[in-house]
């Protein structure tokens, strides 16, 4: 039985297509995160999972129960947002407990149920404090235990993390992943910051104009991008781009750039490639080899100059032009490379993506 | 993996009945309302219609049978109050006589105030923009006598000249919040480059600020033209007959008459002293709403 | 039109003089200074002083103690005002909240036409008070009103009379009152209804409360500083009523609907007995610092402890 399940969901605003035809299935416990950017519809999925927001069309299973017209509260999930809402008259303890005096639970349950998740969160001393007296940390532990004290399957988070500062964003997104591998809860998280992602998720669906663009580990999205968007928006710094051919040679296929050709042996395809006029070849700076141009390396590796160099600390990011078009590598901090460089670029072939430009999709 | 065959059971967006009981409770709520609201409207325009025959014979509610006009004309030209019969028209152009000056000073002098108290804070401004504030707090009636005796000694003591400089006092606390906050939001950098450029404070007012408060002076116009336009108080005070407001010949023609009530011209002339402002409120819609509300926000 | 408006900085004794920096703000703001200064606090000022005199139609510099106020408060005029306000006052203050506040929330229900709802119900705002006494009066007319109106329609013994009756008086000028003053207090919660951040509703929404559960336990208690202050204005507003009352019954039948501001008008112009004119005025004045002090300490004494 699947947690979570969503049929053919569509939702318009007049005629504007928000989401298209989604289907989507998460297991029982797994870290869902919806990544992309502004406006491509996930927290409006997320909303409709919620039961916030009506769909146009479609189903959603919670539990293998079709809740596409209950009301959130009987969908059996919680949910924390990005401003938190905590009710502000309230105290925390009042937060915590306002749903569950709604449903009439006896007192005894309701102040067990507070002092595990309290427990659990480690807010036993804030249970007196009004949300205005709170840190920014400590209201959204409170936002998670309202949501936890609800005794559900599901948790959904619409970017609990991006209000807050980059340190404070860190050190919670540790304590959401430990959260997570304490509880046995299935989390769906929304997310427009693909760090998040990579760190916190089971499986990220990435998200674009309404429609999942991919859905899979974070490594697989990582190495293998099923297309051109997903390649451009995971991984930082970004991937380069190349644009060029794909010709037949020598029993396989290389990749003409410029005066170069690459020959692609090693390259782990999706389906099958074949020769064509417009390519797009990816490839992350980690994944590209640069030596200095004194002496040649041999085969396998391809003259280049380097542009300018971006210092990071630890490593360095050395732009390199290369058949007339601009790619990155990442290098030790300790080598240095100046503009102007002779080098010599190798590409880690199983580690990249070759894109058709029309379809945007990998080969 | 449970297959979902097909799409059985609940589908698409939840069915809402346009006719459920969620709306009419709420559409029924605010028309009931809304007719409560409108009744005195319909009221006076029905009742001004009418000849008095009809008046005495029907009921406020029923509409004309005959609809006459002359109710109307003898509010504006003939209806008398204890002194003359001059109806409503000299009690008219006493407002507009009134209403065109105060406008113009009230809002030309808290404009220039607000621009102050927002780019140059000098020391005490604060201070009497408080005292100020506060002094709109303050009920009109621990301050109209003394006002007089002011007056009469400048010898505008029941001059037009006279109520004109009352409003423009009385108008000022509101009307420089208003403006003051509006002048707030203007970004400063746009003022410090004028400064460097060599504007003093009439030069930056003039071809600066002024051009770009357009939507404050329309909102602060209407403000004040509906507040003067529909006082009584300083009307009744700082002049005299021949120079009586319309709202205060008003309350004479209906309130002061002996004898046969004319009810049909006692509405038409109601309704024609309402009209000035509620034309304004109708045409400006949501900016009426905006400088009530700014009035209404003080501190 | 350049002008060089900082003057230079005179340095005396150490300390630079700033009194012509800023020179022409100053010279511009003297009609606000002035304002402040001779009208609201100097003629206040003086009310509040000749209110201790025995003046009666011409100003006289006589002192004789709280002589005005003993006379003032054993007036049976003056107690059926002060009544009259209490009643009206607090009745207007309760009622327009409330209906004020359930008109905003009904009209922040998402509804159509909320444009066209809110235009009929502020209408009567920018009406005068004049006009509005005037058609209630009529409306409230027991030979061609709402009392012939319901007896038309079958019931004949139907009372509904209340100018023409000294102890319901009061009431008919509270409804005109209401009816003009509600839409204001509307576009004030509806303002503040609007600032509410609409996660809220929906944190509510998943735990399952109830829409009235959320406006009464949540988001009234949210809205605070929205009530004090329409309070705040709602009394300020009350205290000053007189056109309404002048319009609708002119203070009657007899002495019924009398209102503080009223007496103070008829004492200073009509009977010209100054003195009770300003005793009756610095009254109002007091009972209105009874509401702002307090209300000005919990706003700018809470902001300085922040």
């Amino acid at each position: 039985m699947e947690s979570v399940s969503i049929r053919d969901v569509s939702l318009n605003f007049g005629a504007v297509s928000v989401l298209e035809k989604l289907n989507l299935d998460v297991g029982q416990g797994e870290f869902l995160v919806l990544l992309g950017p502004s406006g491509c519809g996930k927290s409006t999925l997320l909303n409709c999972i919620a039961g916030l927001l009506d769909v146009s069309d479609g189903q959603i299973f919670i539990r293998d129960r079709n809740v596409t017209w209950e009301e959130p509260k009987d969908r059996g999930i919680g949910m924390v947002f990005q401003s938190y809402a905590l009710y502000p008259q309230m105290t925390v303890e009042g937060n915590l407990s306002f749903g569950l005096k709604n449903q009439g639970m006896p007192r005894p349950e309701i102040k067990e149920r507070i002092d595990r998740a309290a427990g659990i969160l480690q807010i036993e001393n804030l249970l007196q404090r009004k949300p205005a007296q709170l840190s920014g940390g400590q209201r959204q532990r409170v936002a998670i235990g309202r949501a936890l004290v609800r005794d559900v399957d599901v948790f959904l988070f619409d970017e609990p993390l991006s209000n807050l500062d980059a340190k404070l964003r860190s050190e919670l997104r540790v304590e959401i992943k430990r959260l997570h591998q304490k509880l046995t809860n299935t989390m769906i998280y929304v997310t427009h910051d693909q760090i998040e992602a990579l760190t916190l998720a089971d499986r990220i669906a990435v998200m674009k104009g309404g429609v999942i663009q991919q859905l899979d580990e974070p490594h697989t999205i990582y190495n293998r991008p099923r297309n051109l968007f997903v390649a451009g928006f995971i991984g930082s710094p970004a991937m380069s781009f190349l644009d060029g051919n794909v010709v037949a040679k020598g029993g396989g296929f290389a990749f003409r750039i410029g005066e170069h050709e690459v020959p692609l042996a090693g390259y782990v395809a999706d389906g099958k490639i074949k020769a064509t006029d417009g390519a797009i070849f990816g490839v992350r700076p980690e994944h590209v080899e640069i030596r200095h141009g004194d002496n040649d390396p041999g085969n396998n590796f391809y003259p280049g100059t380097v542009d300018l160099e971006e210092p990071m600390g630890a490593d360095s990011l050395v732009w390199i032009s290369f058949g007339g078009q601009t790619l990155s590598a990442r290098v030790d901090g300790s080598k240095r490379f100046r503009p102007g460089d002779k080098v010599y670029l190798g590409f880690n072939l199983p580690m990249t993506s070759l894109f058709d430009r029309q379809t945007e999709t990998r080969m | 993996m449970t297959l979902h065959s097909g799409l059985q059971g609940p589908t698409g967006p939840k069915p809402r009945r346009a006719i459920s009981r969620r709306n009419i409770f709420l559409y029924g709520t605010l028309i009931v309302v809304s007719v409560y609201y409108l009744l005195p409207l319909y009221v006076m325009i029905v009742t001004s219609l009418k000849g008095m025959p009809e008046i005495r014979l029907g009921n406020i509610f029923s509409p004309p049978v005959e609809i006459t006009f002359e109710p109307w004309v003898k509010a504006w030209s003939s209806a008398c109050t204890g002194l003359n019969c001059d109806g409503l028209s000299r009690g008219f152009w006493n407002s507009v006589k009134i209403l065109v000056p105060s406008v113009a000073l009230s809002i030309a002098i808290a404009s220039v105030n607000g621009y102050a108290l927002a780019n140059w804070r000098f020391r005490g401004a604060d201070f009497f923009f408080t005292i100020l504030i506060f002094g709109a707090f303050i009920p009109y009636q621990v301050m109209i006598y003394p006002i007089v005796i002011l007056l009469r000694e400048a010898g505008l003591y029941t001059d037009l000249s006279g109520l004109v400089i009352v409003h423009t006092i009385f108008g000022m606390p509101i009307l420089t919040l208003l403006f003051r906050n509006y002048f707030t939001t203007v970004p400063e950098d746009l003022f410090k480059a004028a400064r460097v450029d060599g504007a003093g404070f009439w030069g930056i007012y003039f071809r600066i600020m002024l051009p770009m408060s357009l939507p404050i002076f329309v909102v602060a116009v209407i403000l004040q033209v509906t507040g003067i336009w529909n006082d009584f108080l300083f009307g009744v005070v700082y002049t005299k007959p021949e120079n009586y407001p319309m709202t205060v010949q008003l309350n004479n023609i209906v309130n002061s008459v002996q004898g046969v009530k004319e009810y049909n011209v006692n509405m038409a002339a109601t309704l024609l002293t309402g009209l000035v402002p509620l034309a304004i409120y109708f045409v400006s819609g949501k900016l009426f709403v905006r400088g009530i509300a700014a009035g209404a926000v003080k501190g | 039109m350049a002008e060089a408006s900082l003057a230079p900085i005179v340095r005396e004794k150490g300390r630079p003089i700033r009194l012509t920096r800023n020179l022409t703000a100053k010279i511009a703001s003297i009609p606000m200074v002035l304002t402040a200064l001779v009208i609201f606090v100097g003629c206040t000022a003086w009310t509040v002083v000749y209110s201790f005199t025995s003046t009666r139609s011409i100003p006289r510099l006589d002192f004789v103690g709280f002589d005005q106020y003993r006379r003032l408060w054993s007036t049976n005029r003056w107690l059926v005002s002060i009544e009259n306000l209490a009643i009206y006052g607090i009745l207007s203050a309760i009622f327009s909240l409330l209906i004020g506040f359930v008109l905003a929330a009904l009209l922040d229900q998402k509804i159509r036409f909320e444009n066209t709802f809110r235009t009929i119900l502020l209408y009567p705002f920018a009406l005068s008070f004049i006009v509005t006494g005037l058609v209630w009066q009529w409306i409230l007319n027991p030979d061609f009103g709402l009392q012939k109106v319901v007896r038309d329609l079958g019931w004949e013994s139907f009372v509904f009379n209340p100018l023409n009756n000294a102890d319901t008086v009061i009431y008919g000028v509270l409804i005109a009152g209401l009816w003009q003053g509600t839409g204001l207090i509307m576009c004030l919660m509806l303002a503040g209804l609007r600032g509410i951040d609409q996660d809220i509703w929906n944190a509510a929404r998943v735990d399952g409360i109830p829409k009235w559960k959320t406006y009464v336990f949540v988001i009234i208690p949210m809205m605070r500083a929205v009530f004090v202050t329409t309070l705040v204005l709602i009394a300020s507003g009350i205290i000053k009523v007189y056109d309404l009352v002048v319009a609708q019954t002119s203070g009657g039948p007899g002495i019924a609907s009398e209102v503080p501001a009223k007496y103070v008008y008829d004492f200073m112009f009509g009977r010209t007995n100054l003195g009770q004119g300003f005793a009756a005025s610095t009254m109002m004045l007091v009972s209105v610092l009874v509401v702002l002090i307090p209300w000005a300490y919990l706003e700018f004494g809470s902001k300085r402890r922040d």
